[in-house]
């Protein structure tokens, strides 16, 4: 029923697209979760990023793509103008989340490690991001399941993925084609979904 | 310029070396914003005795007792611990000679009771073994054999159960000073004097320096060598058990009125 060279082809492009989401949340993981650690010591600073990230997080991804292509160097057209779209998305829930784990851990207990001579750094290793890693996992979740739909779209800036289907379906008003695009997508969510929280139980037991 | 600078710092030597006061709280203000918690606060602490700190709630006495491992510092006046101003010491170092235990135990979640009791010594970087026959001697000493509770979480005790451990914890490094703020003050009668029983078995044992927040004056006489009631900020009264009992000023009396029986008519509850 499904051509050969269809199946092929999205066979490659679920890899893609699996890049995309893989590469977008490592870059955003790394920058958001110690630039989280820091906003939970800086009240000032907080406000600030948090609001700007917020920001970021209202532009429709569509726009913010097509923003993105006129940028010298950063933007452009292919994959890499795509990724830097995603992380500025997925930045908002990881920061948030980073920063409200290690500002919940219990006052008790964070003064208790001061109390018995931790460092500023032995009670973060030891007691605050211990203590977070469940919420701070959370937002790596939330992130990744959003990107991965998002990550569709970046098929319109030529980042190829499983976006590629849904925009040639659209445009030849091919279901087909559109689902052949959608169902991975989904069924690409779902796994992530329970993936993480999966990991997320194991780390909350300790 | 040199002339009053060089005074200042004589004084202040010639007093540090005056007394051997384990703690020594100089003339300590501490003002949060406009509010002033601590007024112009001075008490030596003897090594060996246990100083009970006793007001009601508001009255200063958790900023006092927070004032001496440098978790708060005076906004005037200082704090000698052993000698040396708190905010000369290094404060990790200070800390870690000094026990402390809260009234929510603050013991960590993810910690077992013996990882919870084996903190201090493993920031020490103690020898391994060294470290686990310490936690089980501790916790034996404290009710909660390591055999049965070592490997326990907190969230798996009773809250009587936690105070042990966090005695425990306290005790670990084998601290000088122990600073106790109110540690049995949310525990049902019964477990509260278990706990302030083998308060008072351990300190014959162990001989530490205490200092006790609390505002139960049955506590104060039951544990304290020497009682310090607190009224706003200052201290109203200070001196032994004995002489607390025949104490005149107000705050110390209304404390006492507490000891006796509340008075309601028999006749009527009968009926």
């Amino acid at each position: 029923m499904i051509p050969n060279s269809l199946l092929h082809e999205l066979v490659t492009l679920t890899m893609q697209h699996f890049f995309l989401v893989g590469v977008s949340m490592l870059l955003a993981a790394s920058v958001a979760i110690p630039l989280g650690i820091i906003l939970s010591w800086r009240s000032g600073w907080r406000d600030v990023a948090l609001e700007v990230v917020n920001v970021v997080q209202t532009v429709p991804s569509l726009a913010l793509f097509g923003f993105l292509i006129p940028v010298p160097v950063l933007g452009g057209i292919g994959s890499h103008t795509a990724i830097i779209a995603l992380v500025l998305y997925a930045l908002l829930p990881m920061l948030h989340n980073t920063v409200t784990g290690i500002l919940n851990v219990d006052v008790a207990v964070r003064d208790s490690a001061t109390a018995l001579g931790m460092t500023t750094g032995e009670r973060m290793w030891q007691v605050e991001l211990p203590l977070a890693a469940p919420t701070i996992l959370a937002g790596v979740r939330i992130a990744t399941v959003t990107t991965i739909g998002t990550a569709t779209i970046a098929a319109a800036i030529g980042a190829g993925g499983l976006g590629v289907f849904i925009f040639r379906g659209l445009a030849t008003v091919d279901s087909v084609l559109l689902l052949a695009g959608a169902i991975p997508a989904a069924l690409m969510a779902i796994a992530a979904d329970r993936g993480l929280e999966w990991v997320e139980r194991a780390l909350s037991r300790y | 310029m040199t002339g009053p600078s060089s005074k200042v710092s004589g004084s202040q030597t010639s007093g540090a070396y005056a007394t051997m006061s384990l703690v020594s709280f100089r003339d300590v203000s501490i003002d949060f914003g406009q509010r002033s918690i601590l007024r112009h606060f001075s008490l030596d602490v003897e090594v060996g005795e246990t100083l009970v700190l006793l007001g009601r709630s508001g009255s200063g006495k958790t900023t006092a007792l927070k004032t001496v491992n440098a978790m708060l510092f005076p906004t005037t006046g200082m704090v000698l611990v052993e000698g040396r101003a708190t905010t000369a010491w290094d404060h990790i170092q200070l800390r870690r000679r000094i026990g402390y235990v809260i009234h929510d135990s603050g013991l960590f979640p993810h910690y077992t009771v013996a990882q919870n009791v084996a903190v201090v010594p493993r920031l020490k970087q103690w020898p391994a073994a060294d470290i686990e026959a310490r936690v089980a001697n501790l916790l034996q000493k404290v009710g909660m054999p390591v055999e049965e509770f070592g490997a326990r979480y907190p969230d798996e005790l009773s809250y009587g159960q936690r105070q042990r451990v966090g005695v425990a914890r306290a005790l670990a490094a084998d601290p000088p000073l122990l600073l106790f703020d109110e540690p049995f003050g949310s525990l049902d009668p019964v477990t509260r004097l278990e706990l302030q029983r083998q308060f008072i078995e351990l300190r014959q044992e162990l001989r530490k320096t205490s200092i006790f927040v609390t505002h139960d004056v049955r506590e104060a006489l039951f544990l304290g060598t020497r009682i310090a009631v607190l009224l706003k900020g200052s201290i109203e009264f200070v001196g032994p058990r004995r002489e607390f009992l025949q104490a005149s000023t107000p705050e110390a009396r209304a404390f006492l009125s507490c000891l006796e029986p509340l008075e309601y008519d028999t006749e009527q509850s009968l009926a």
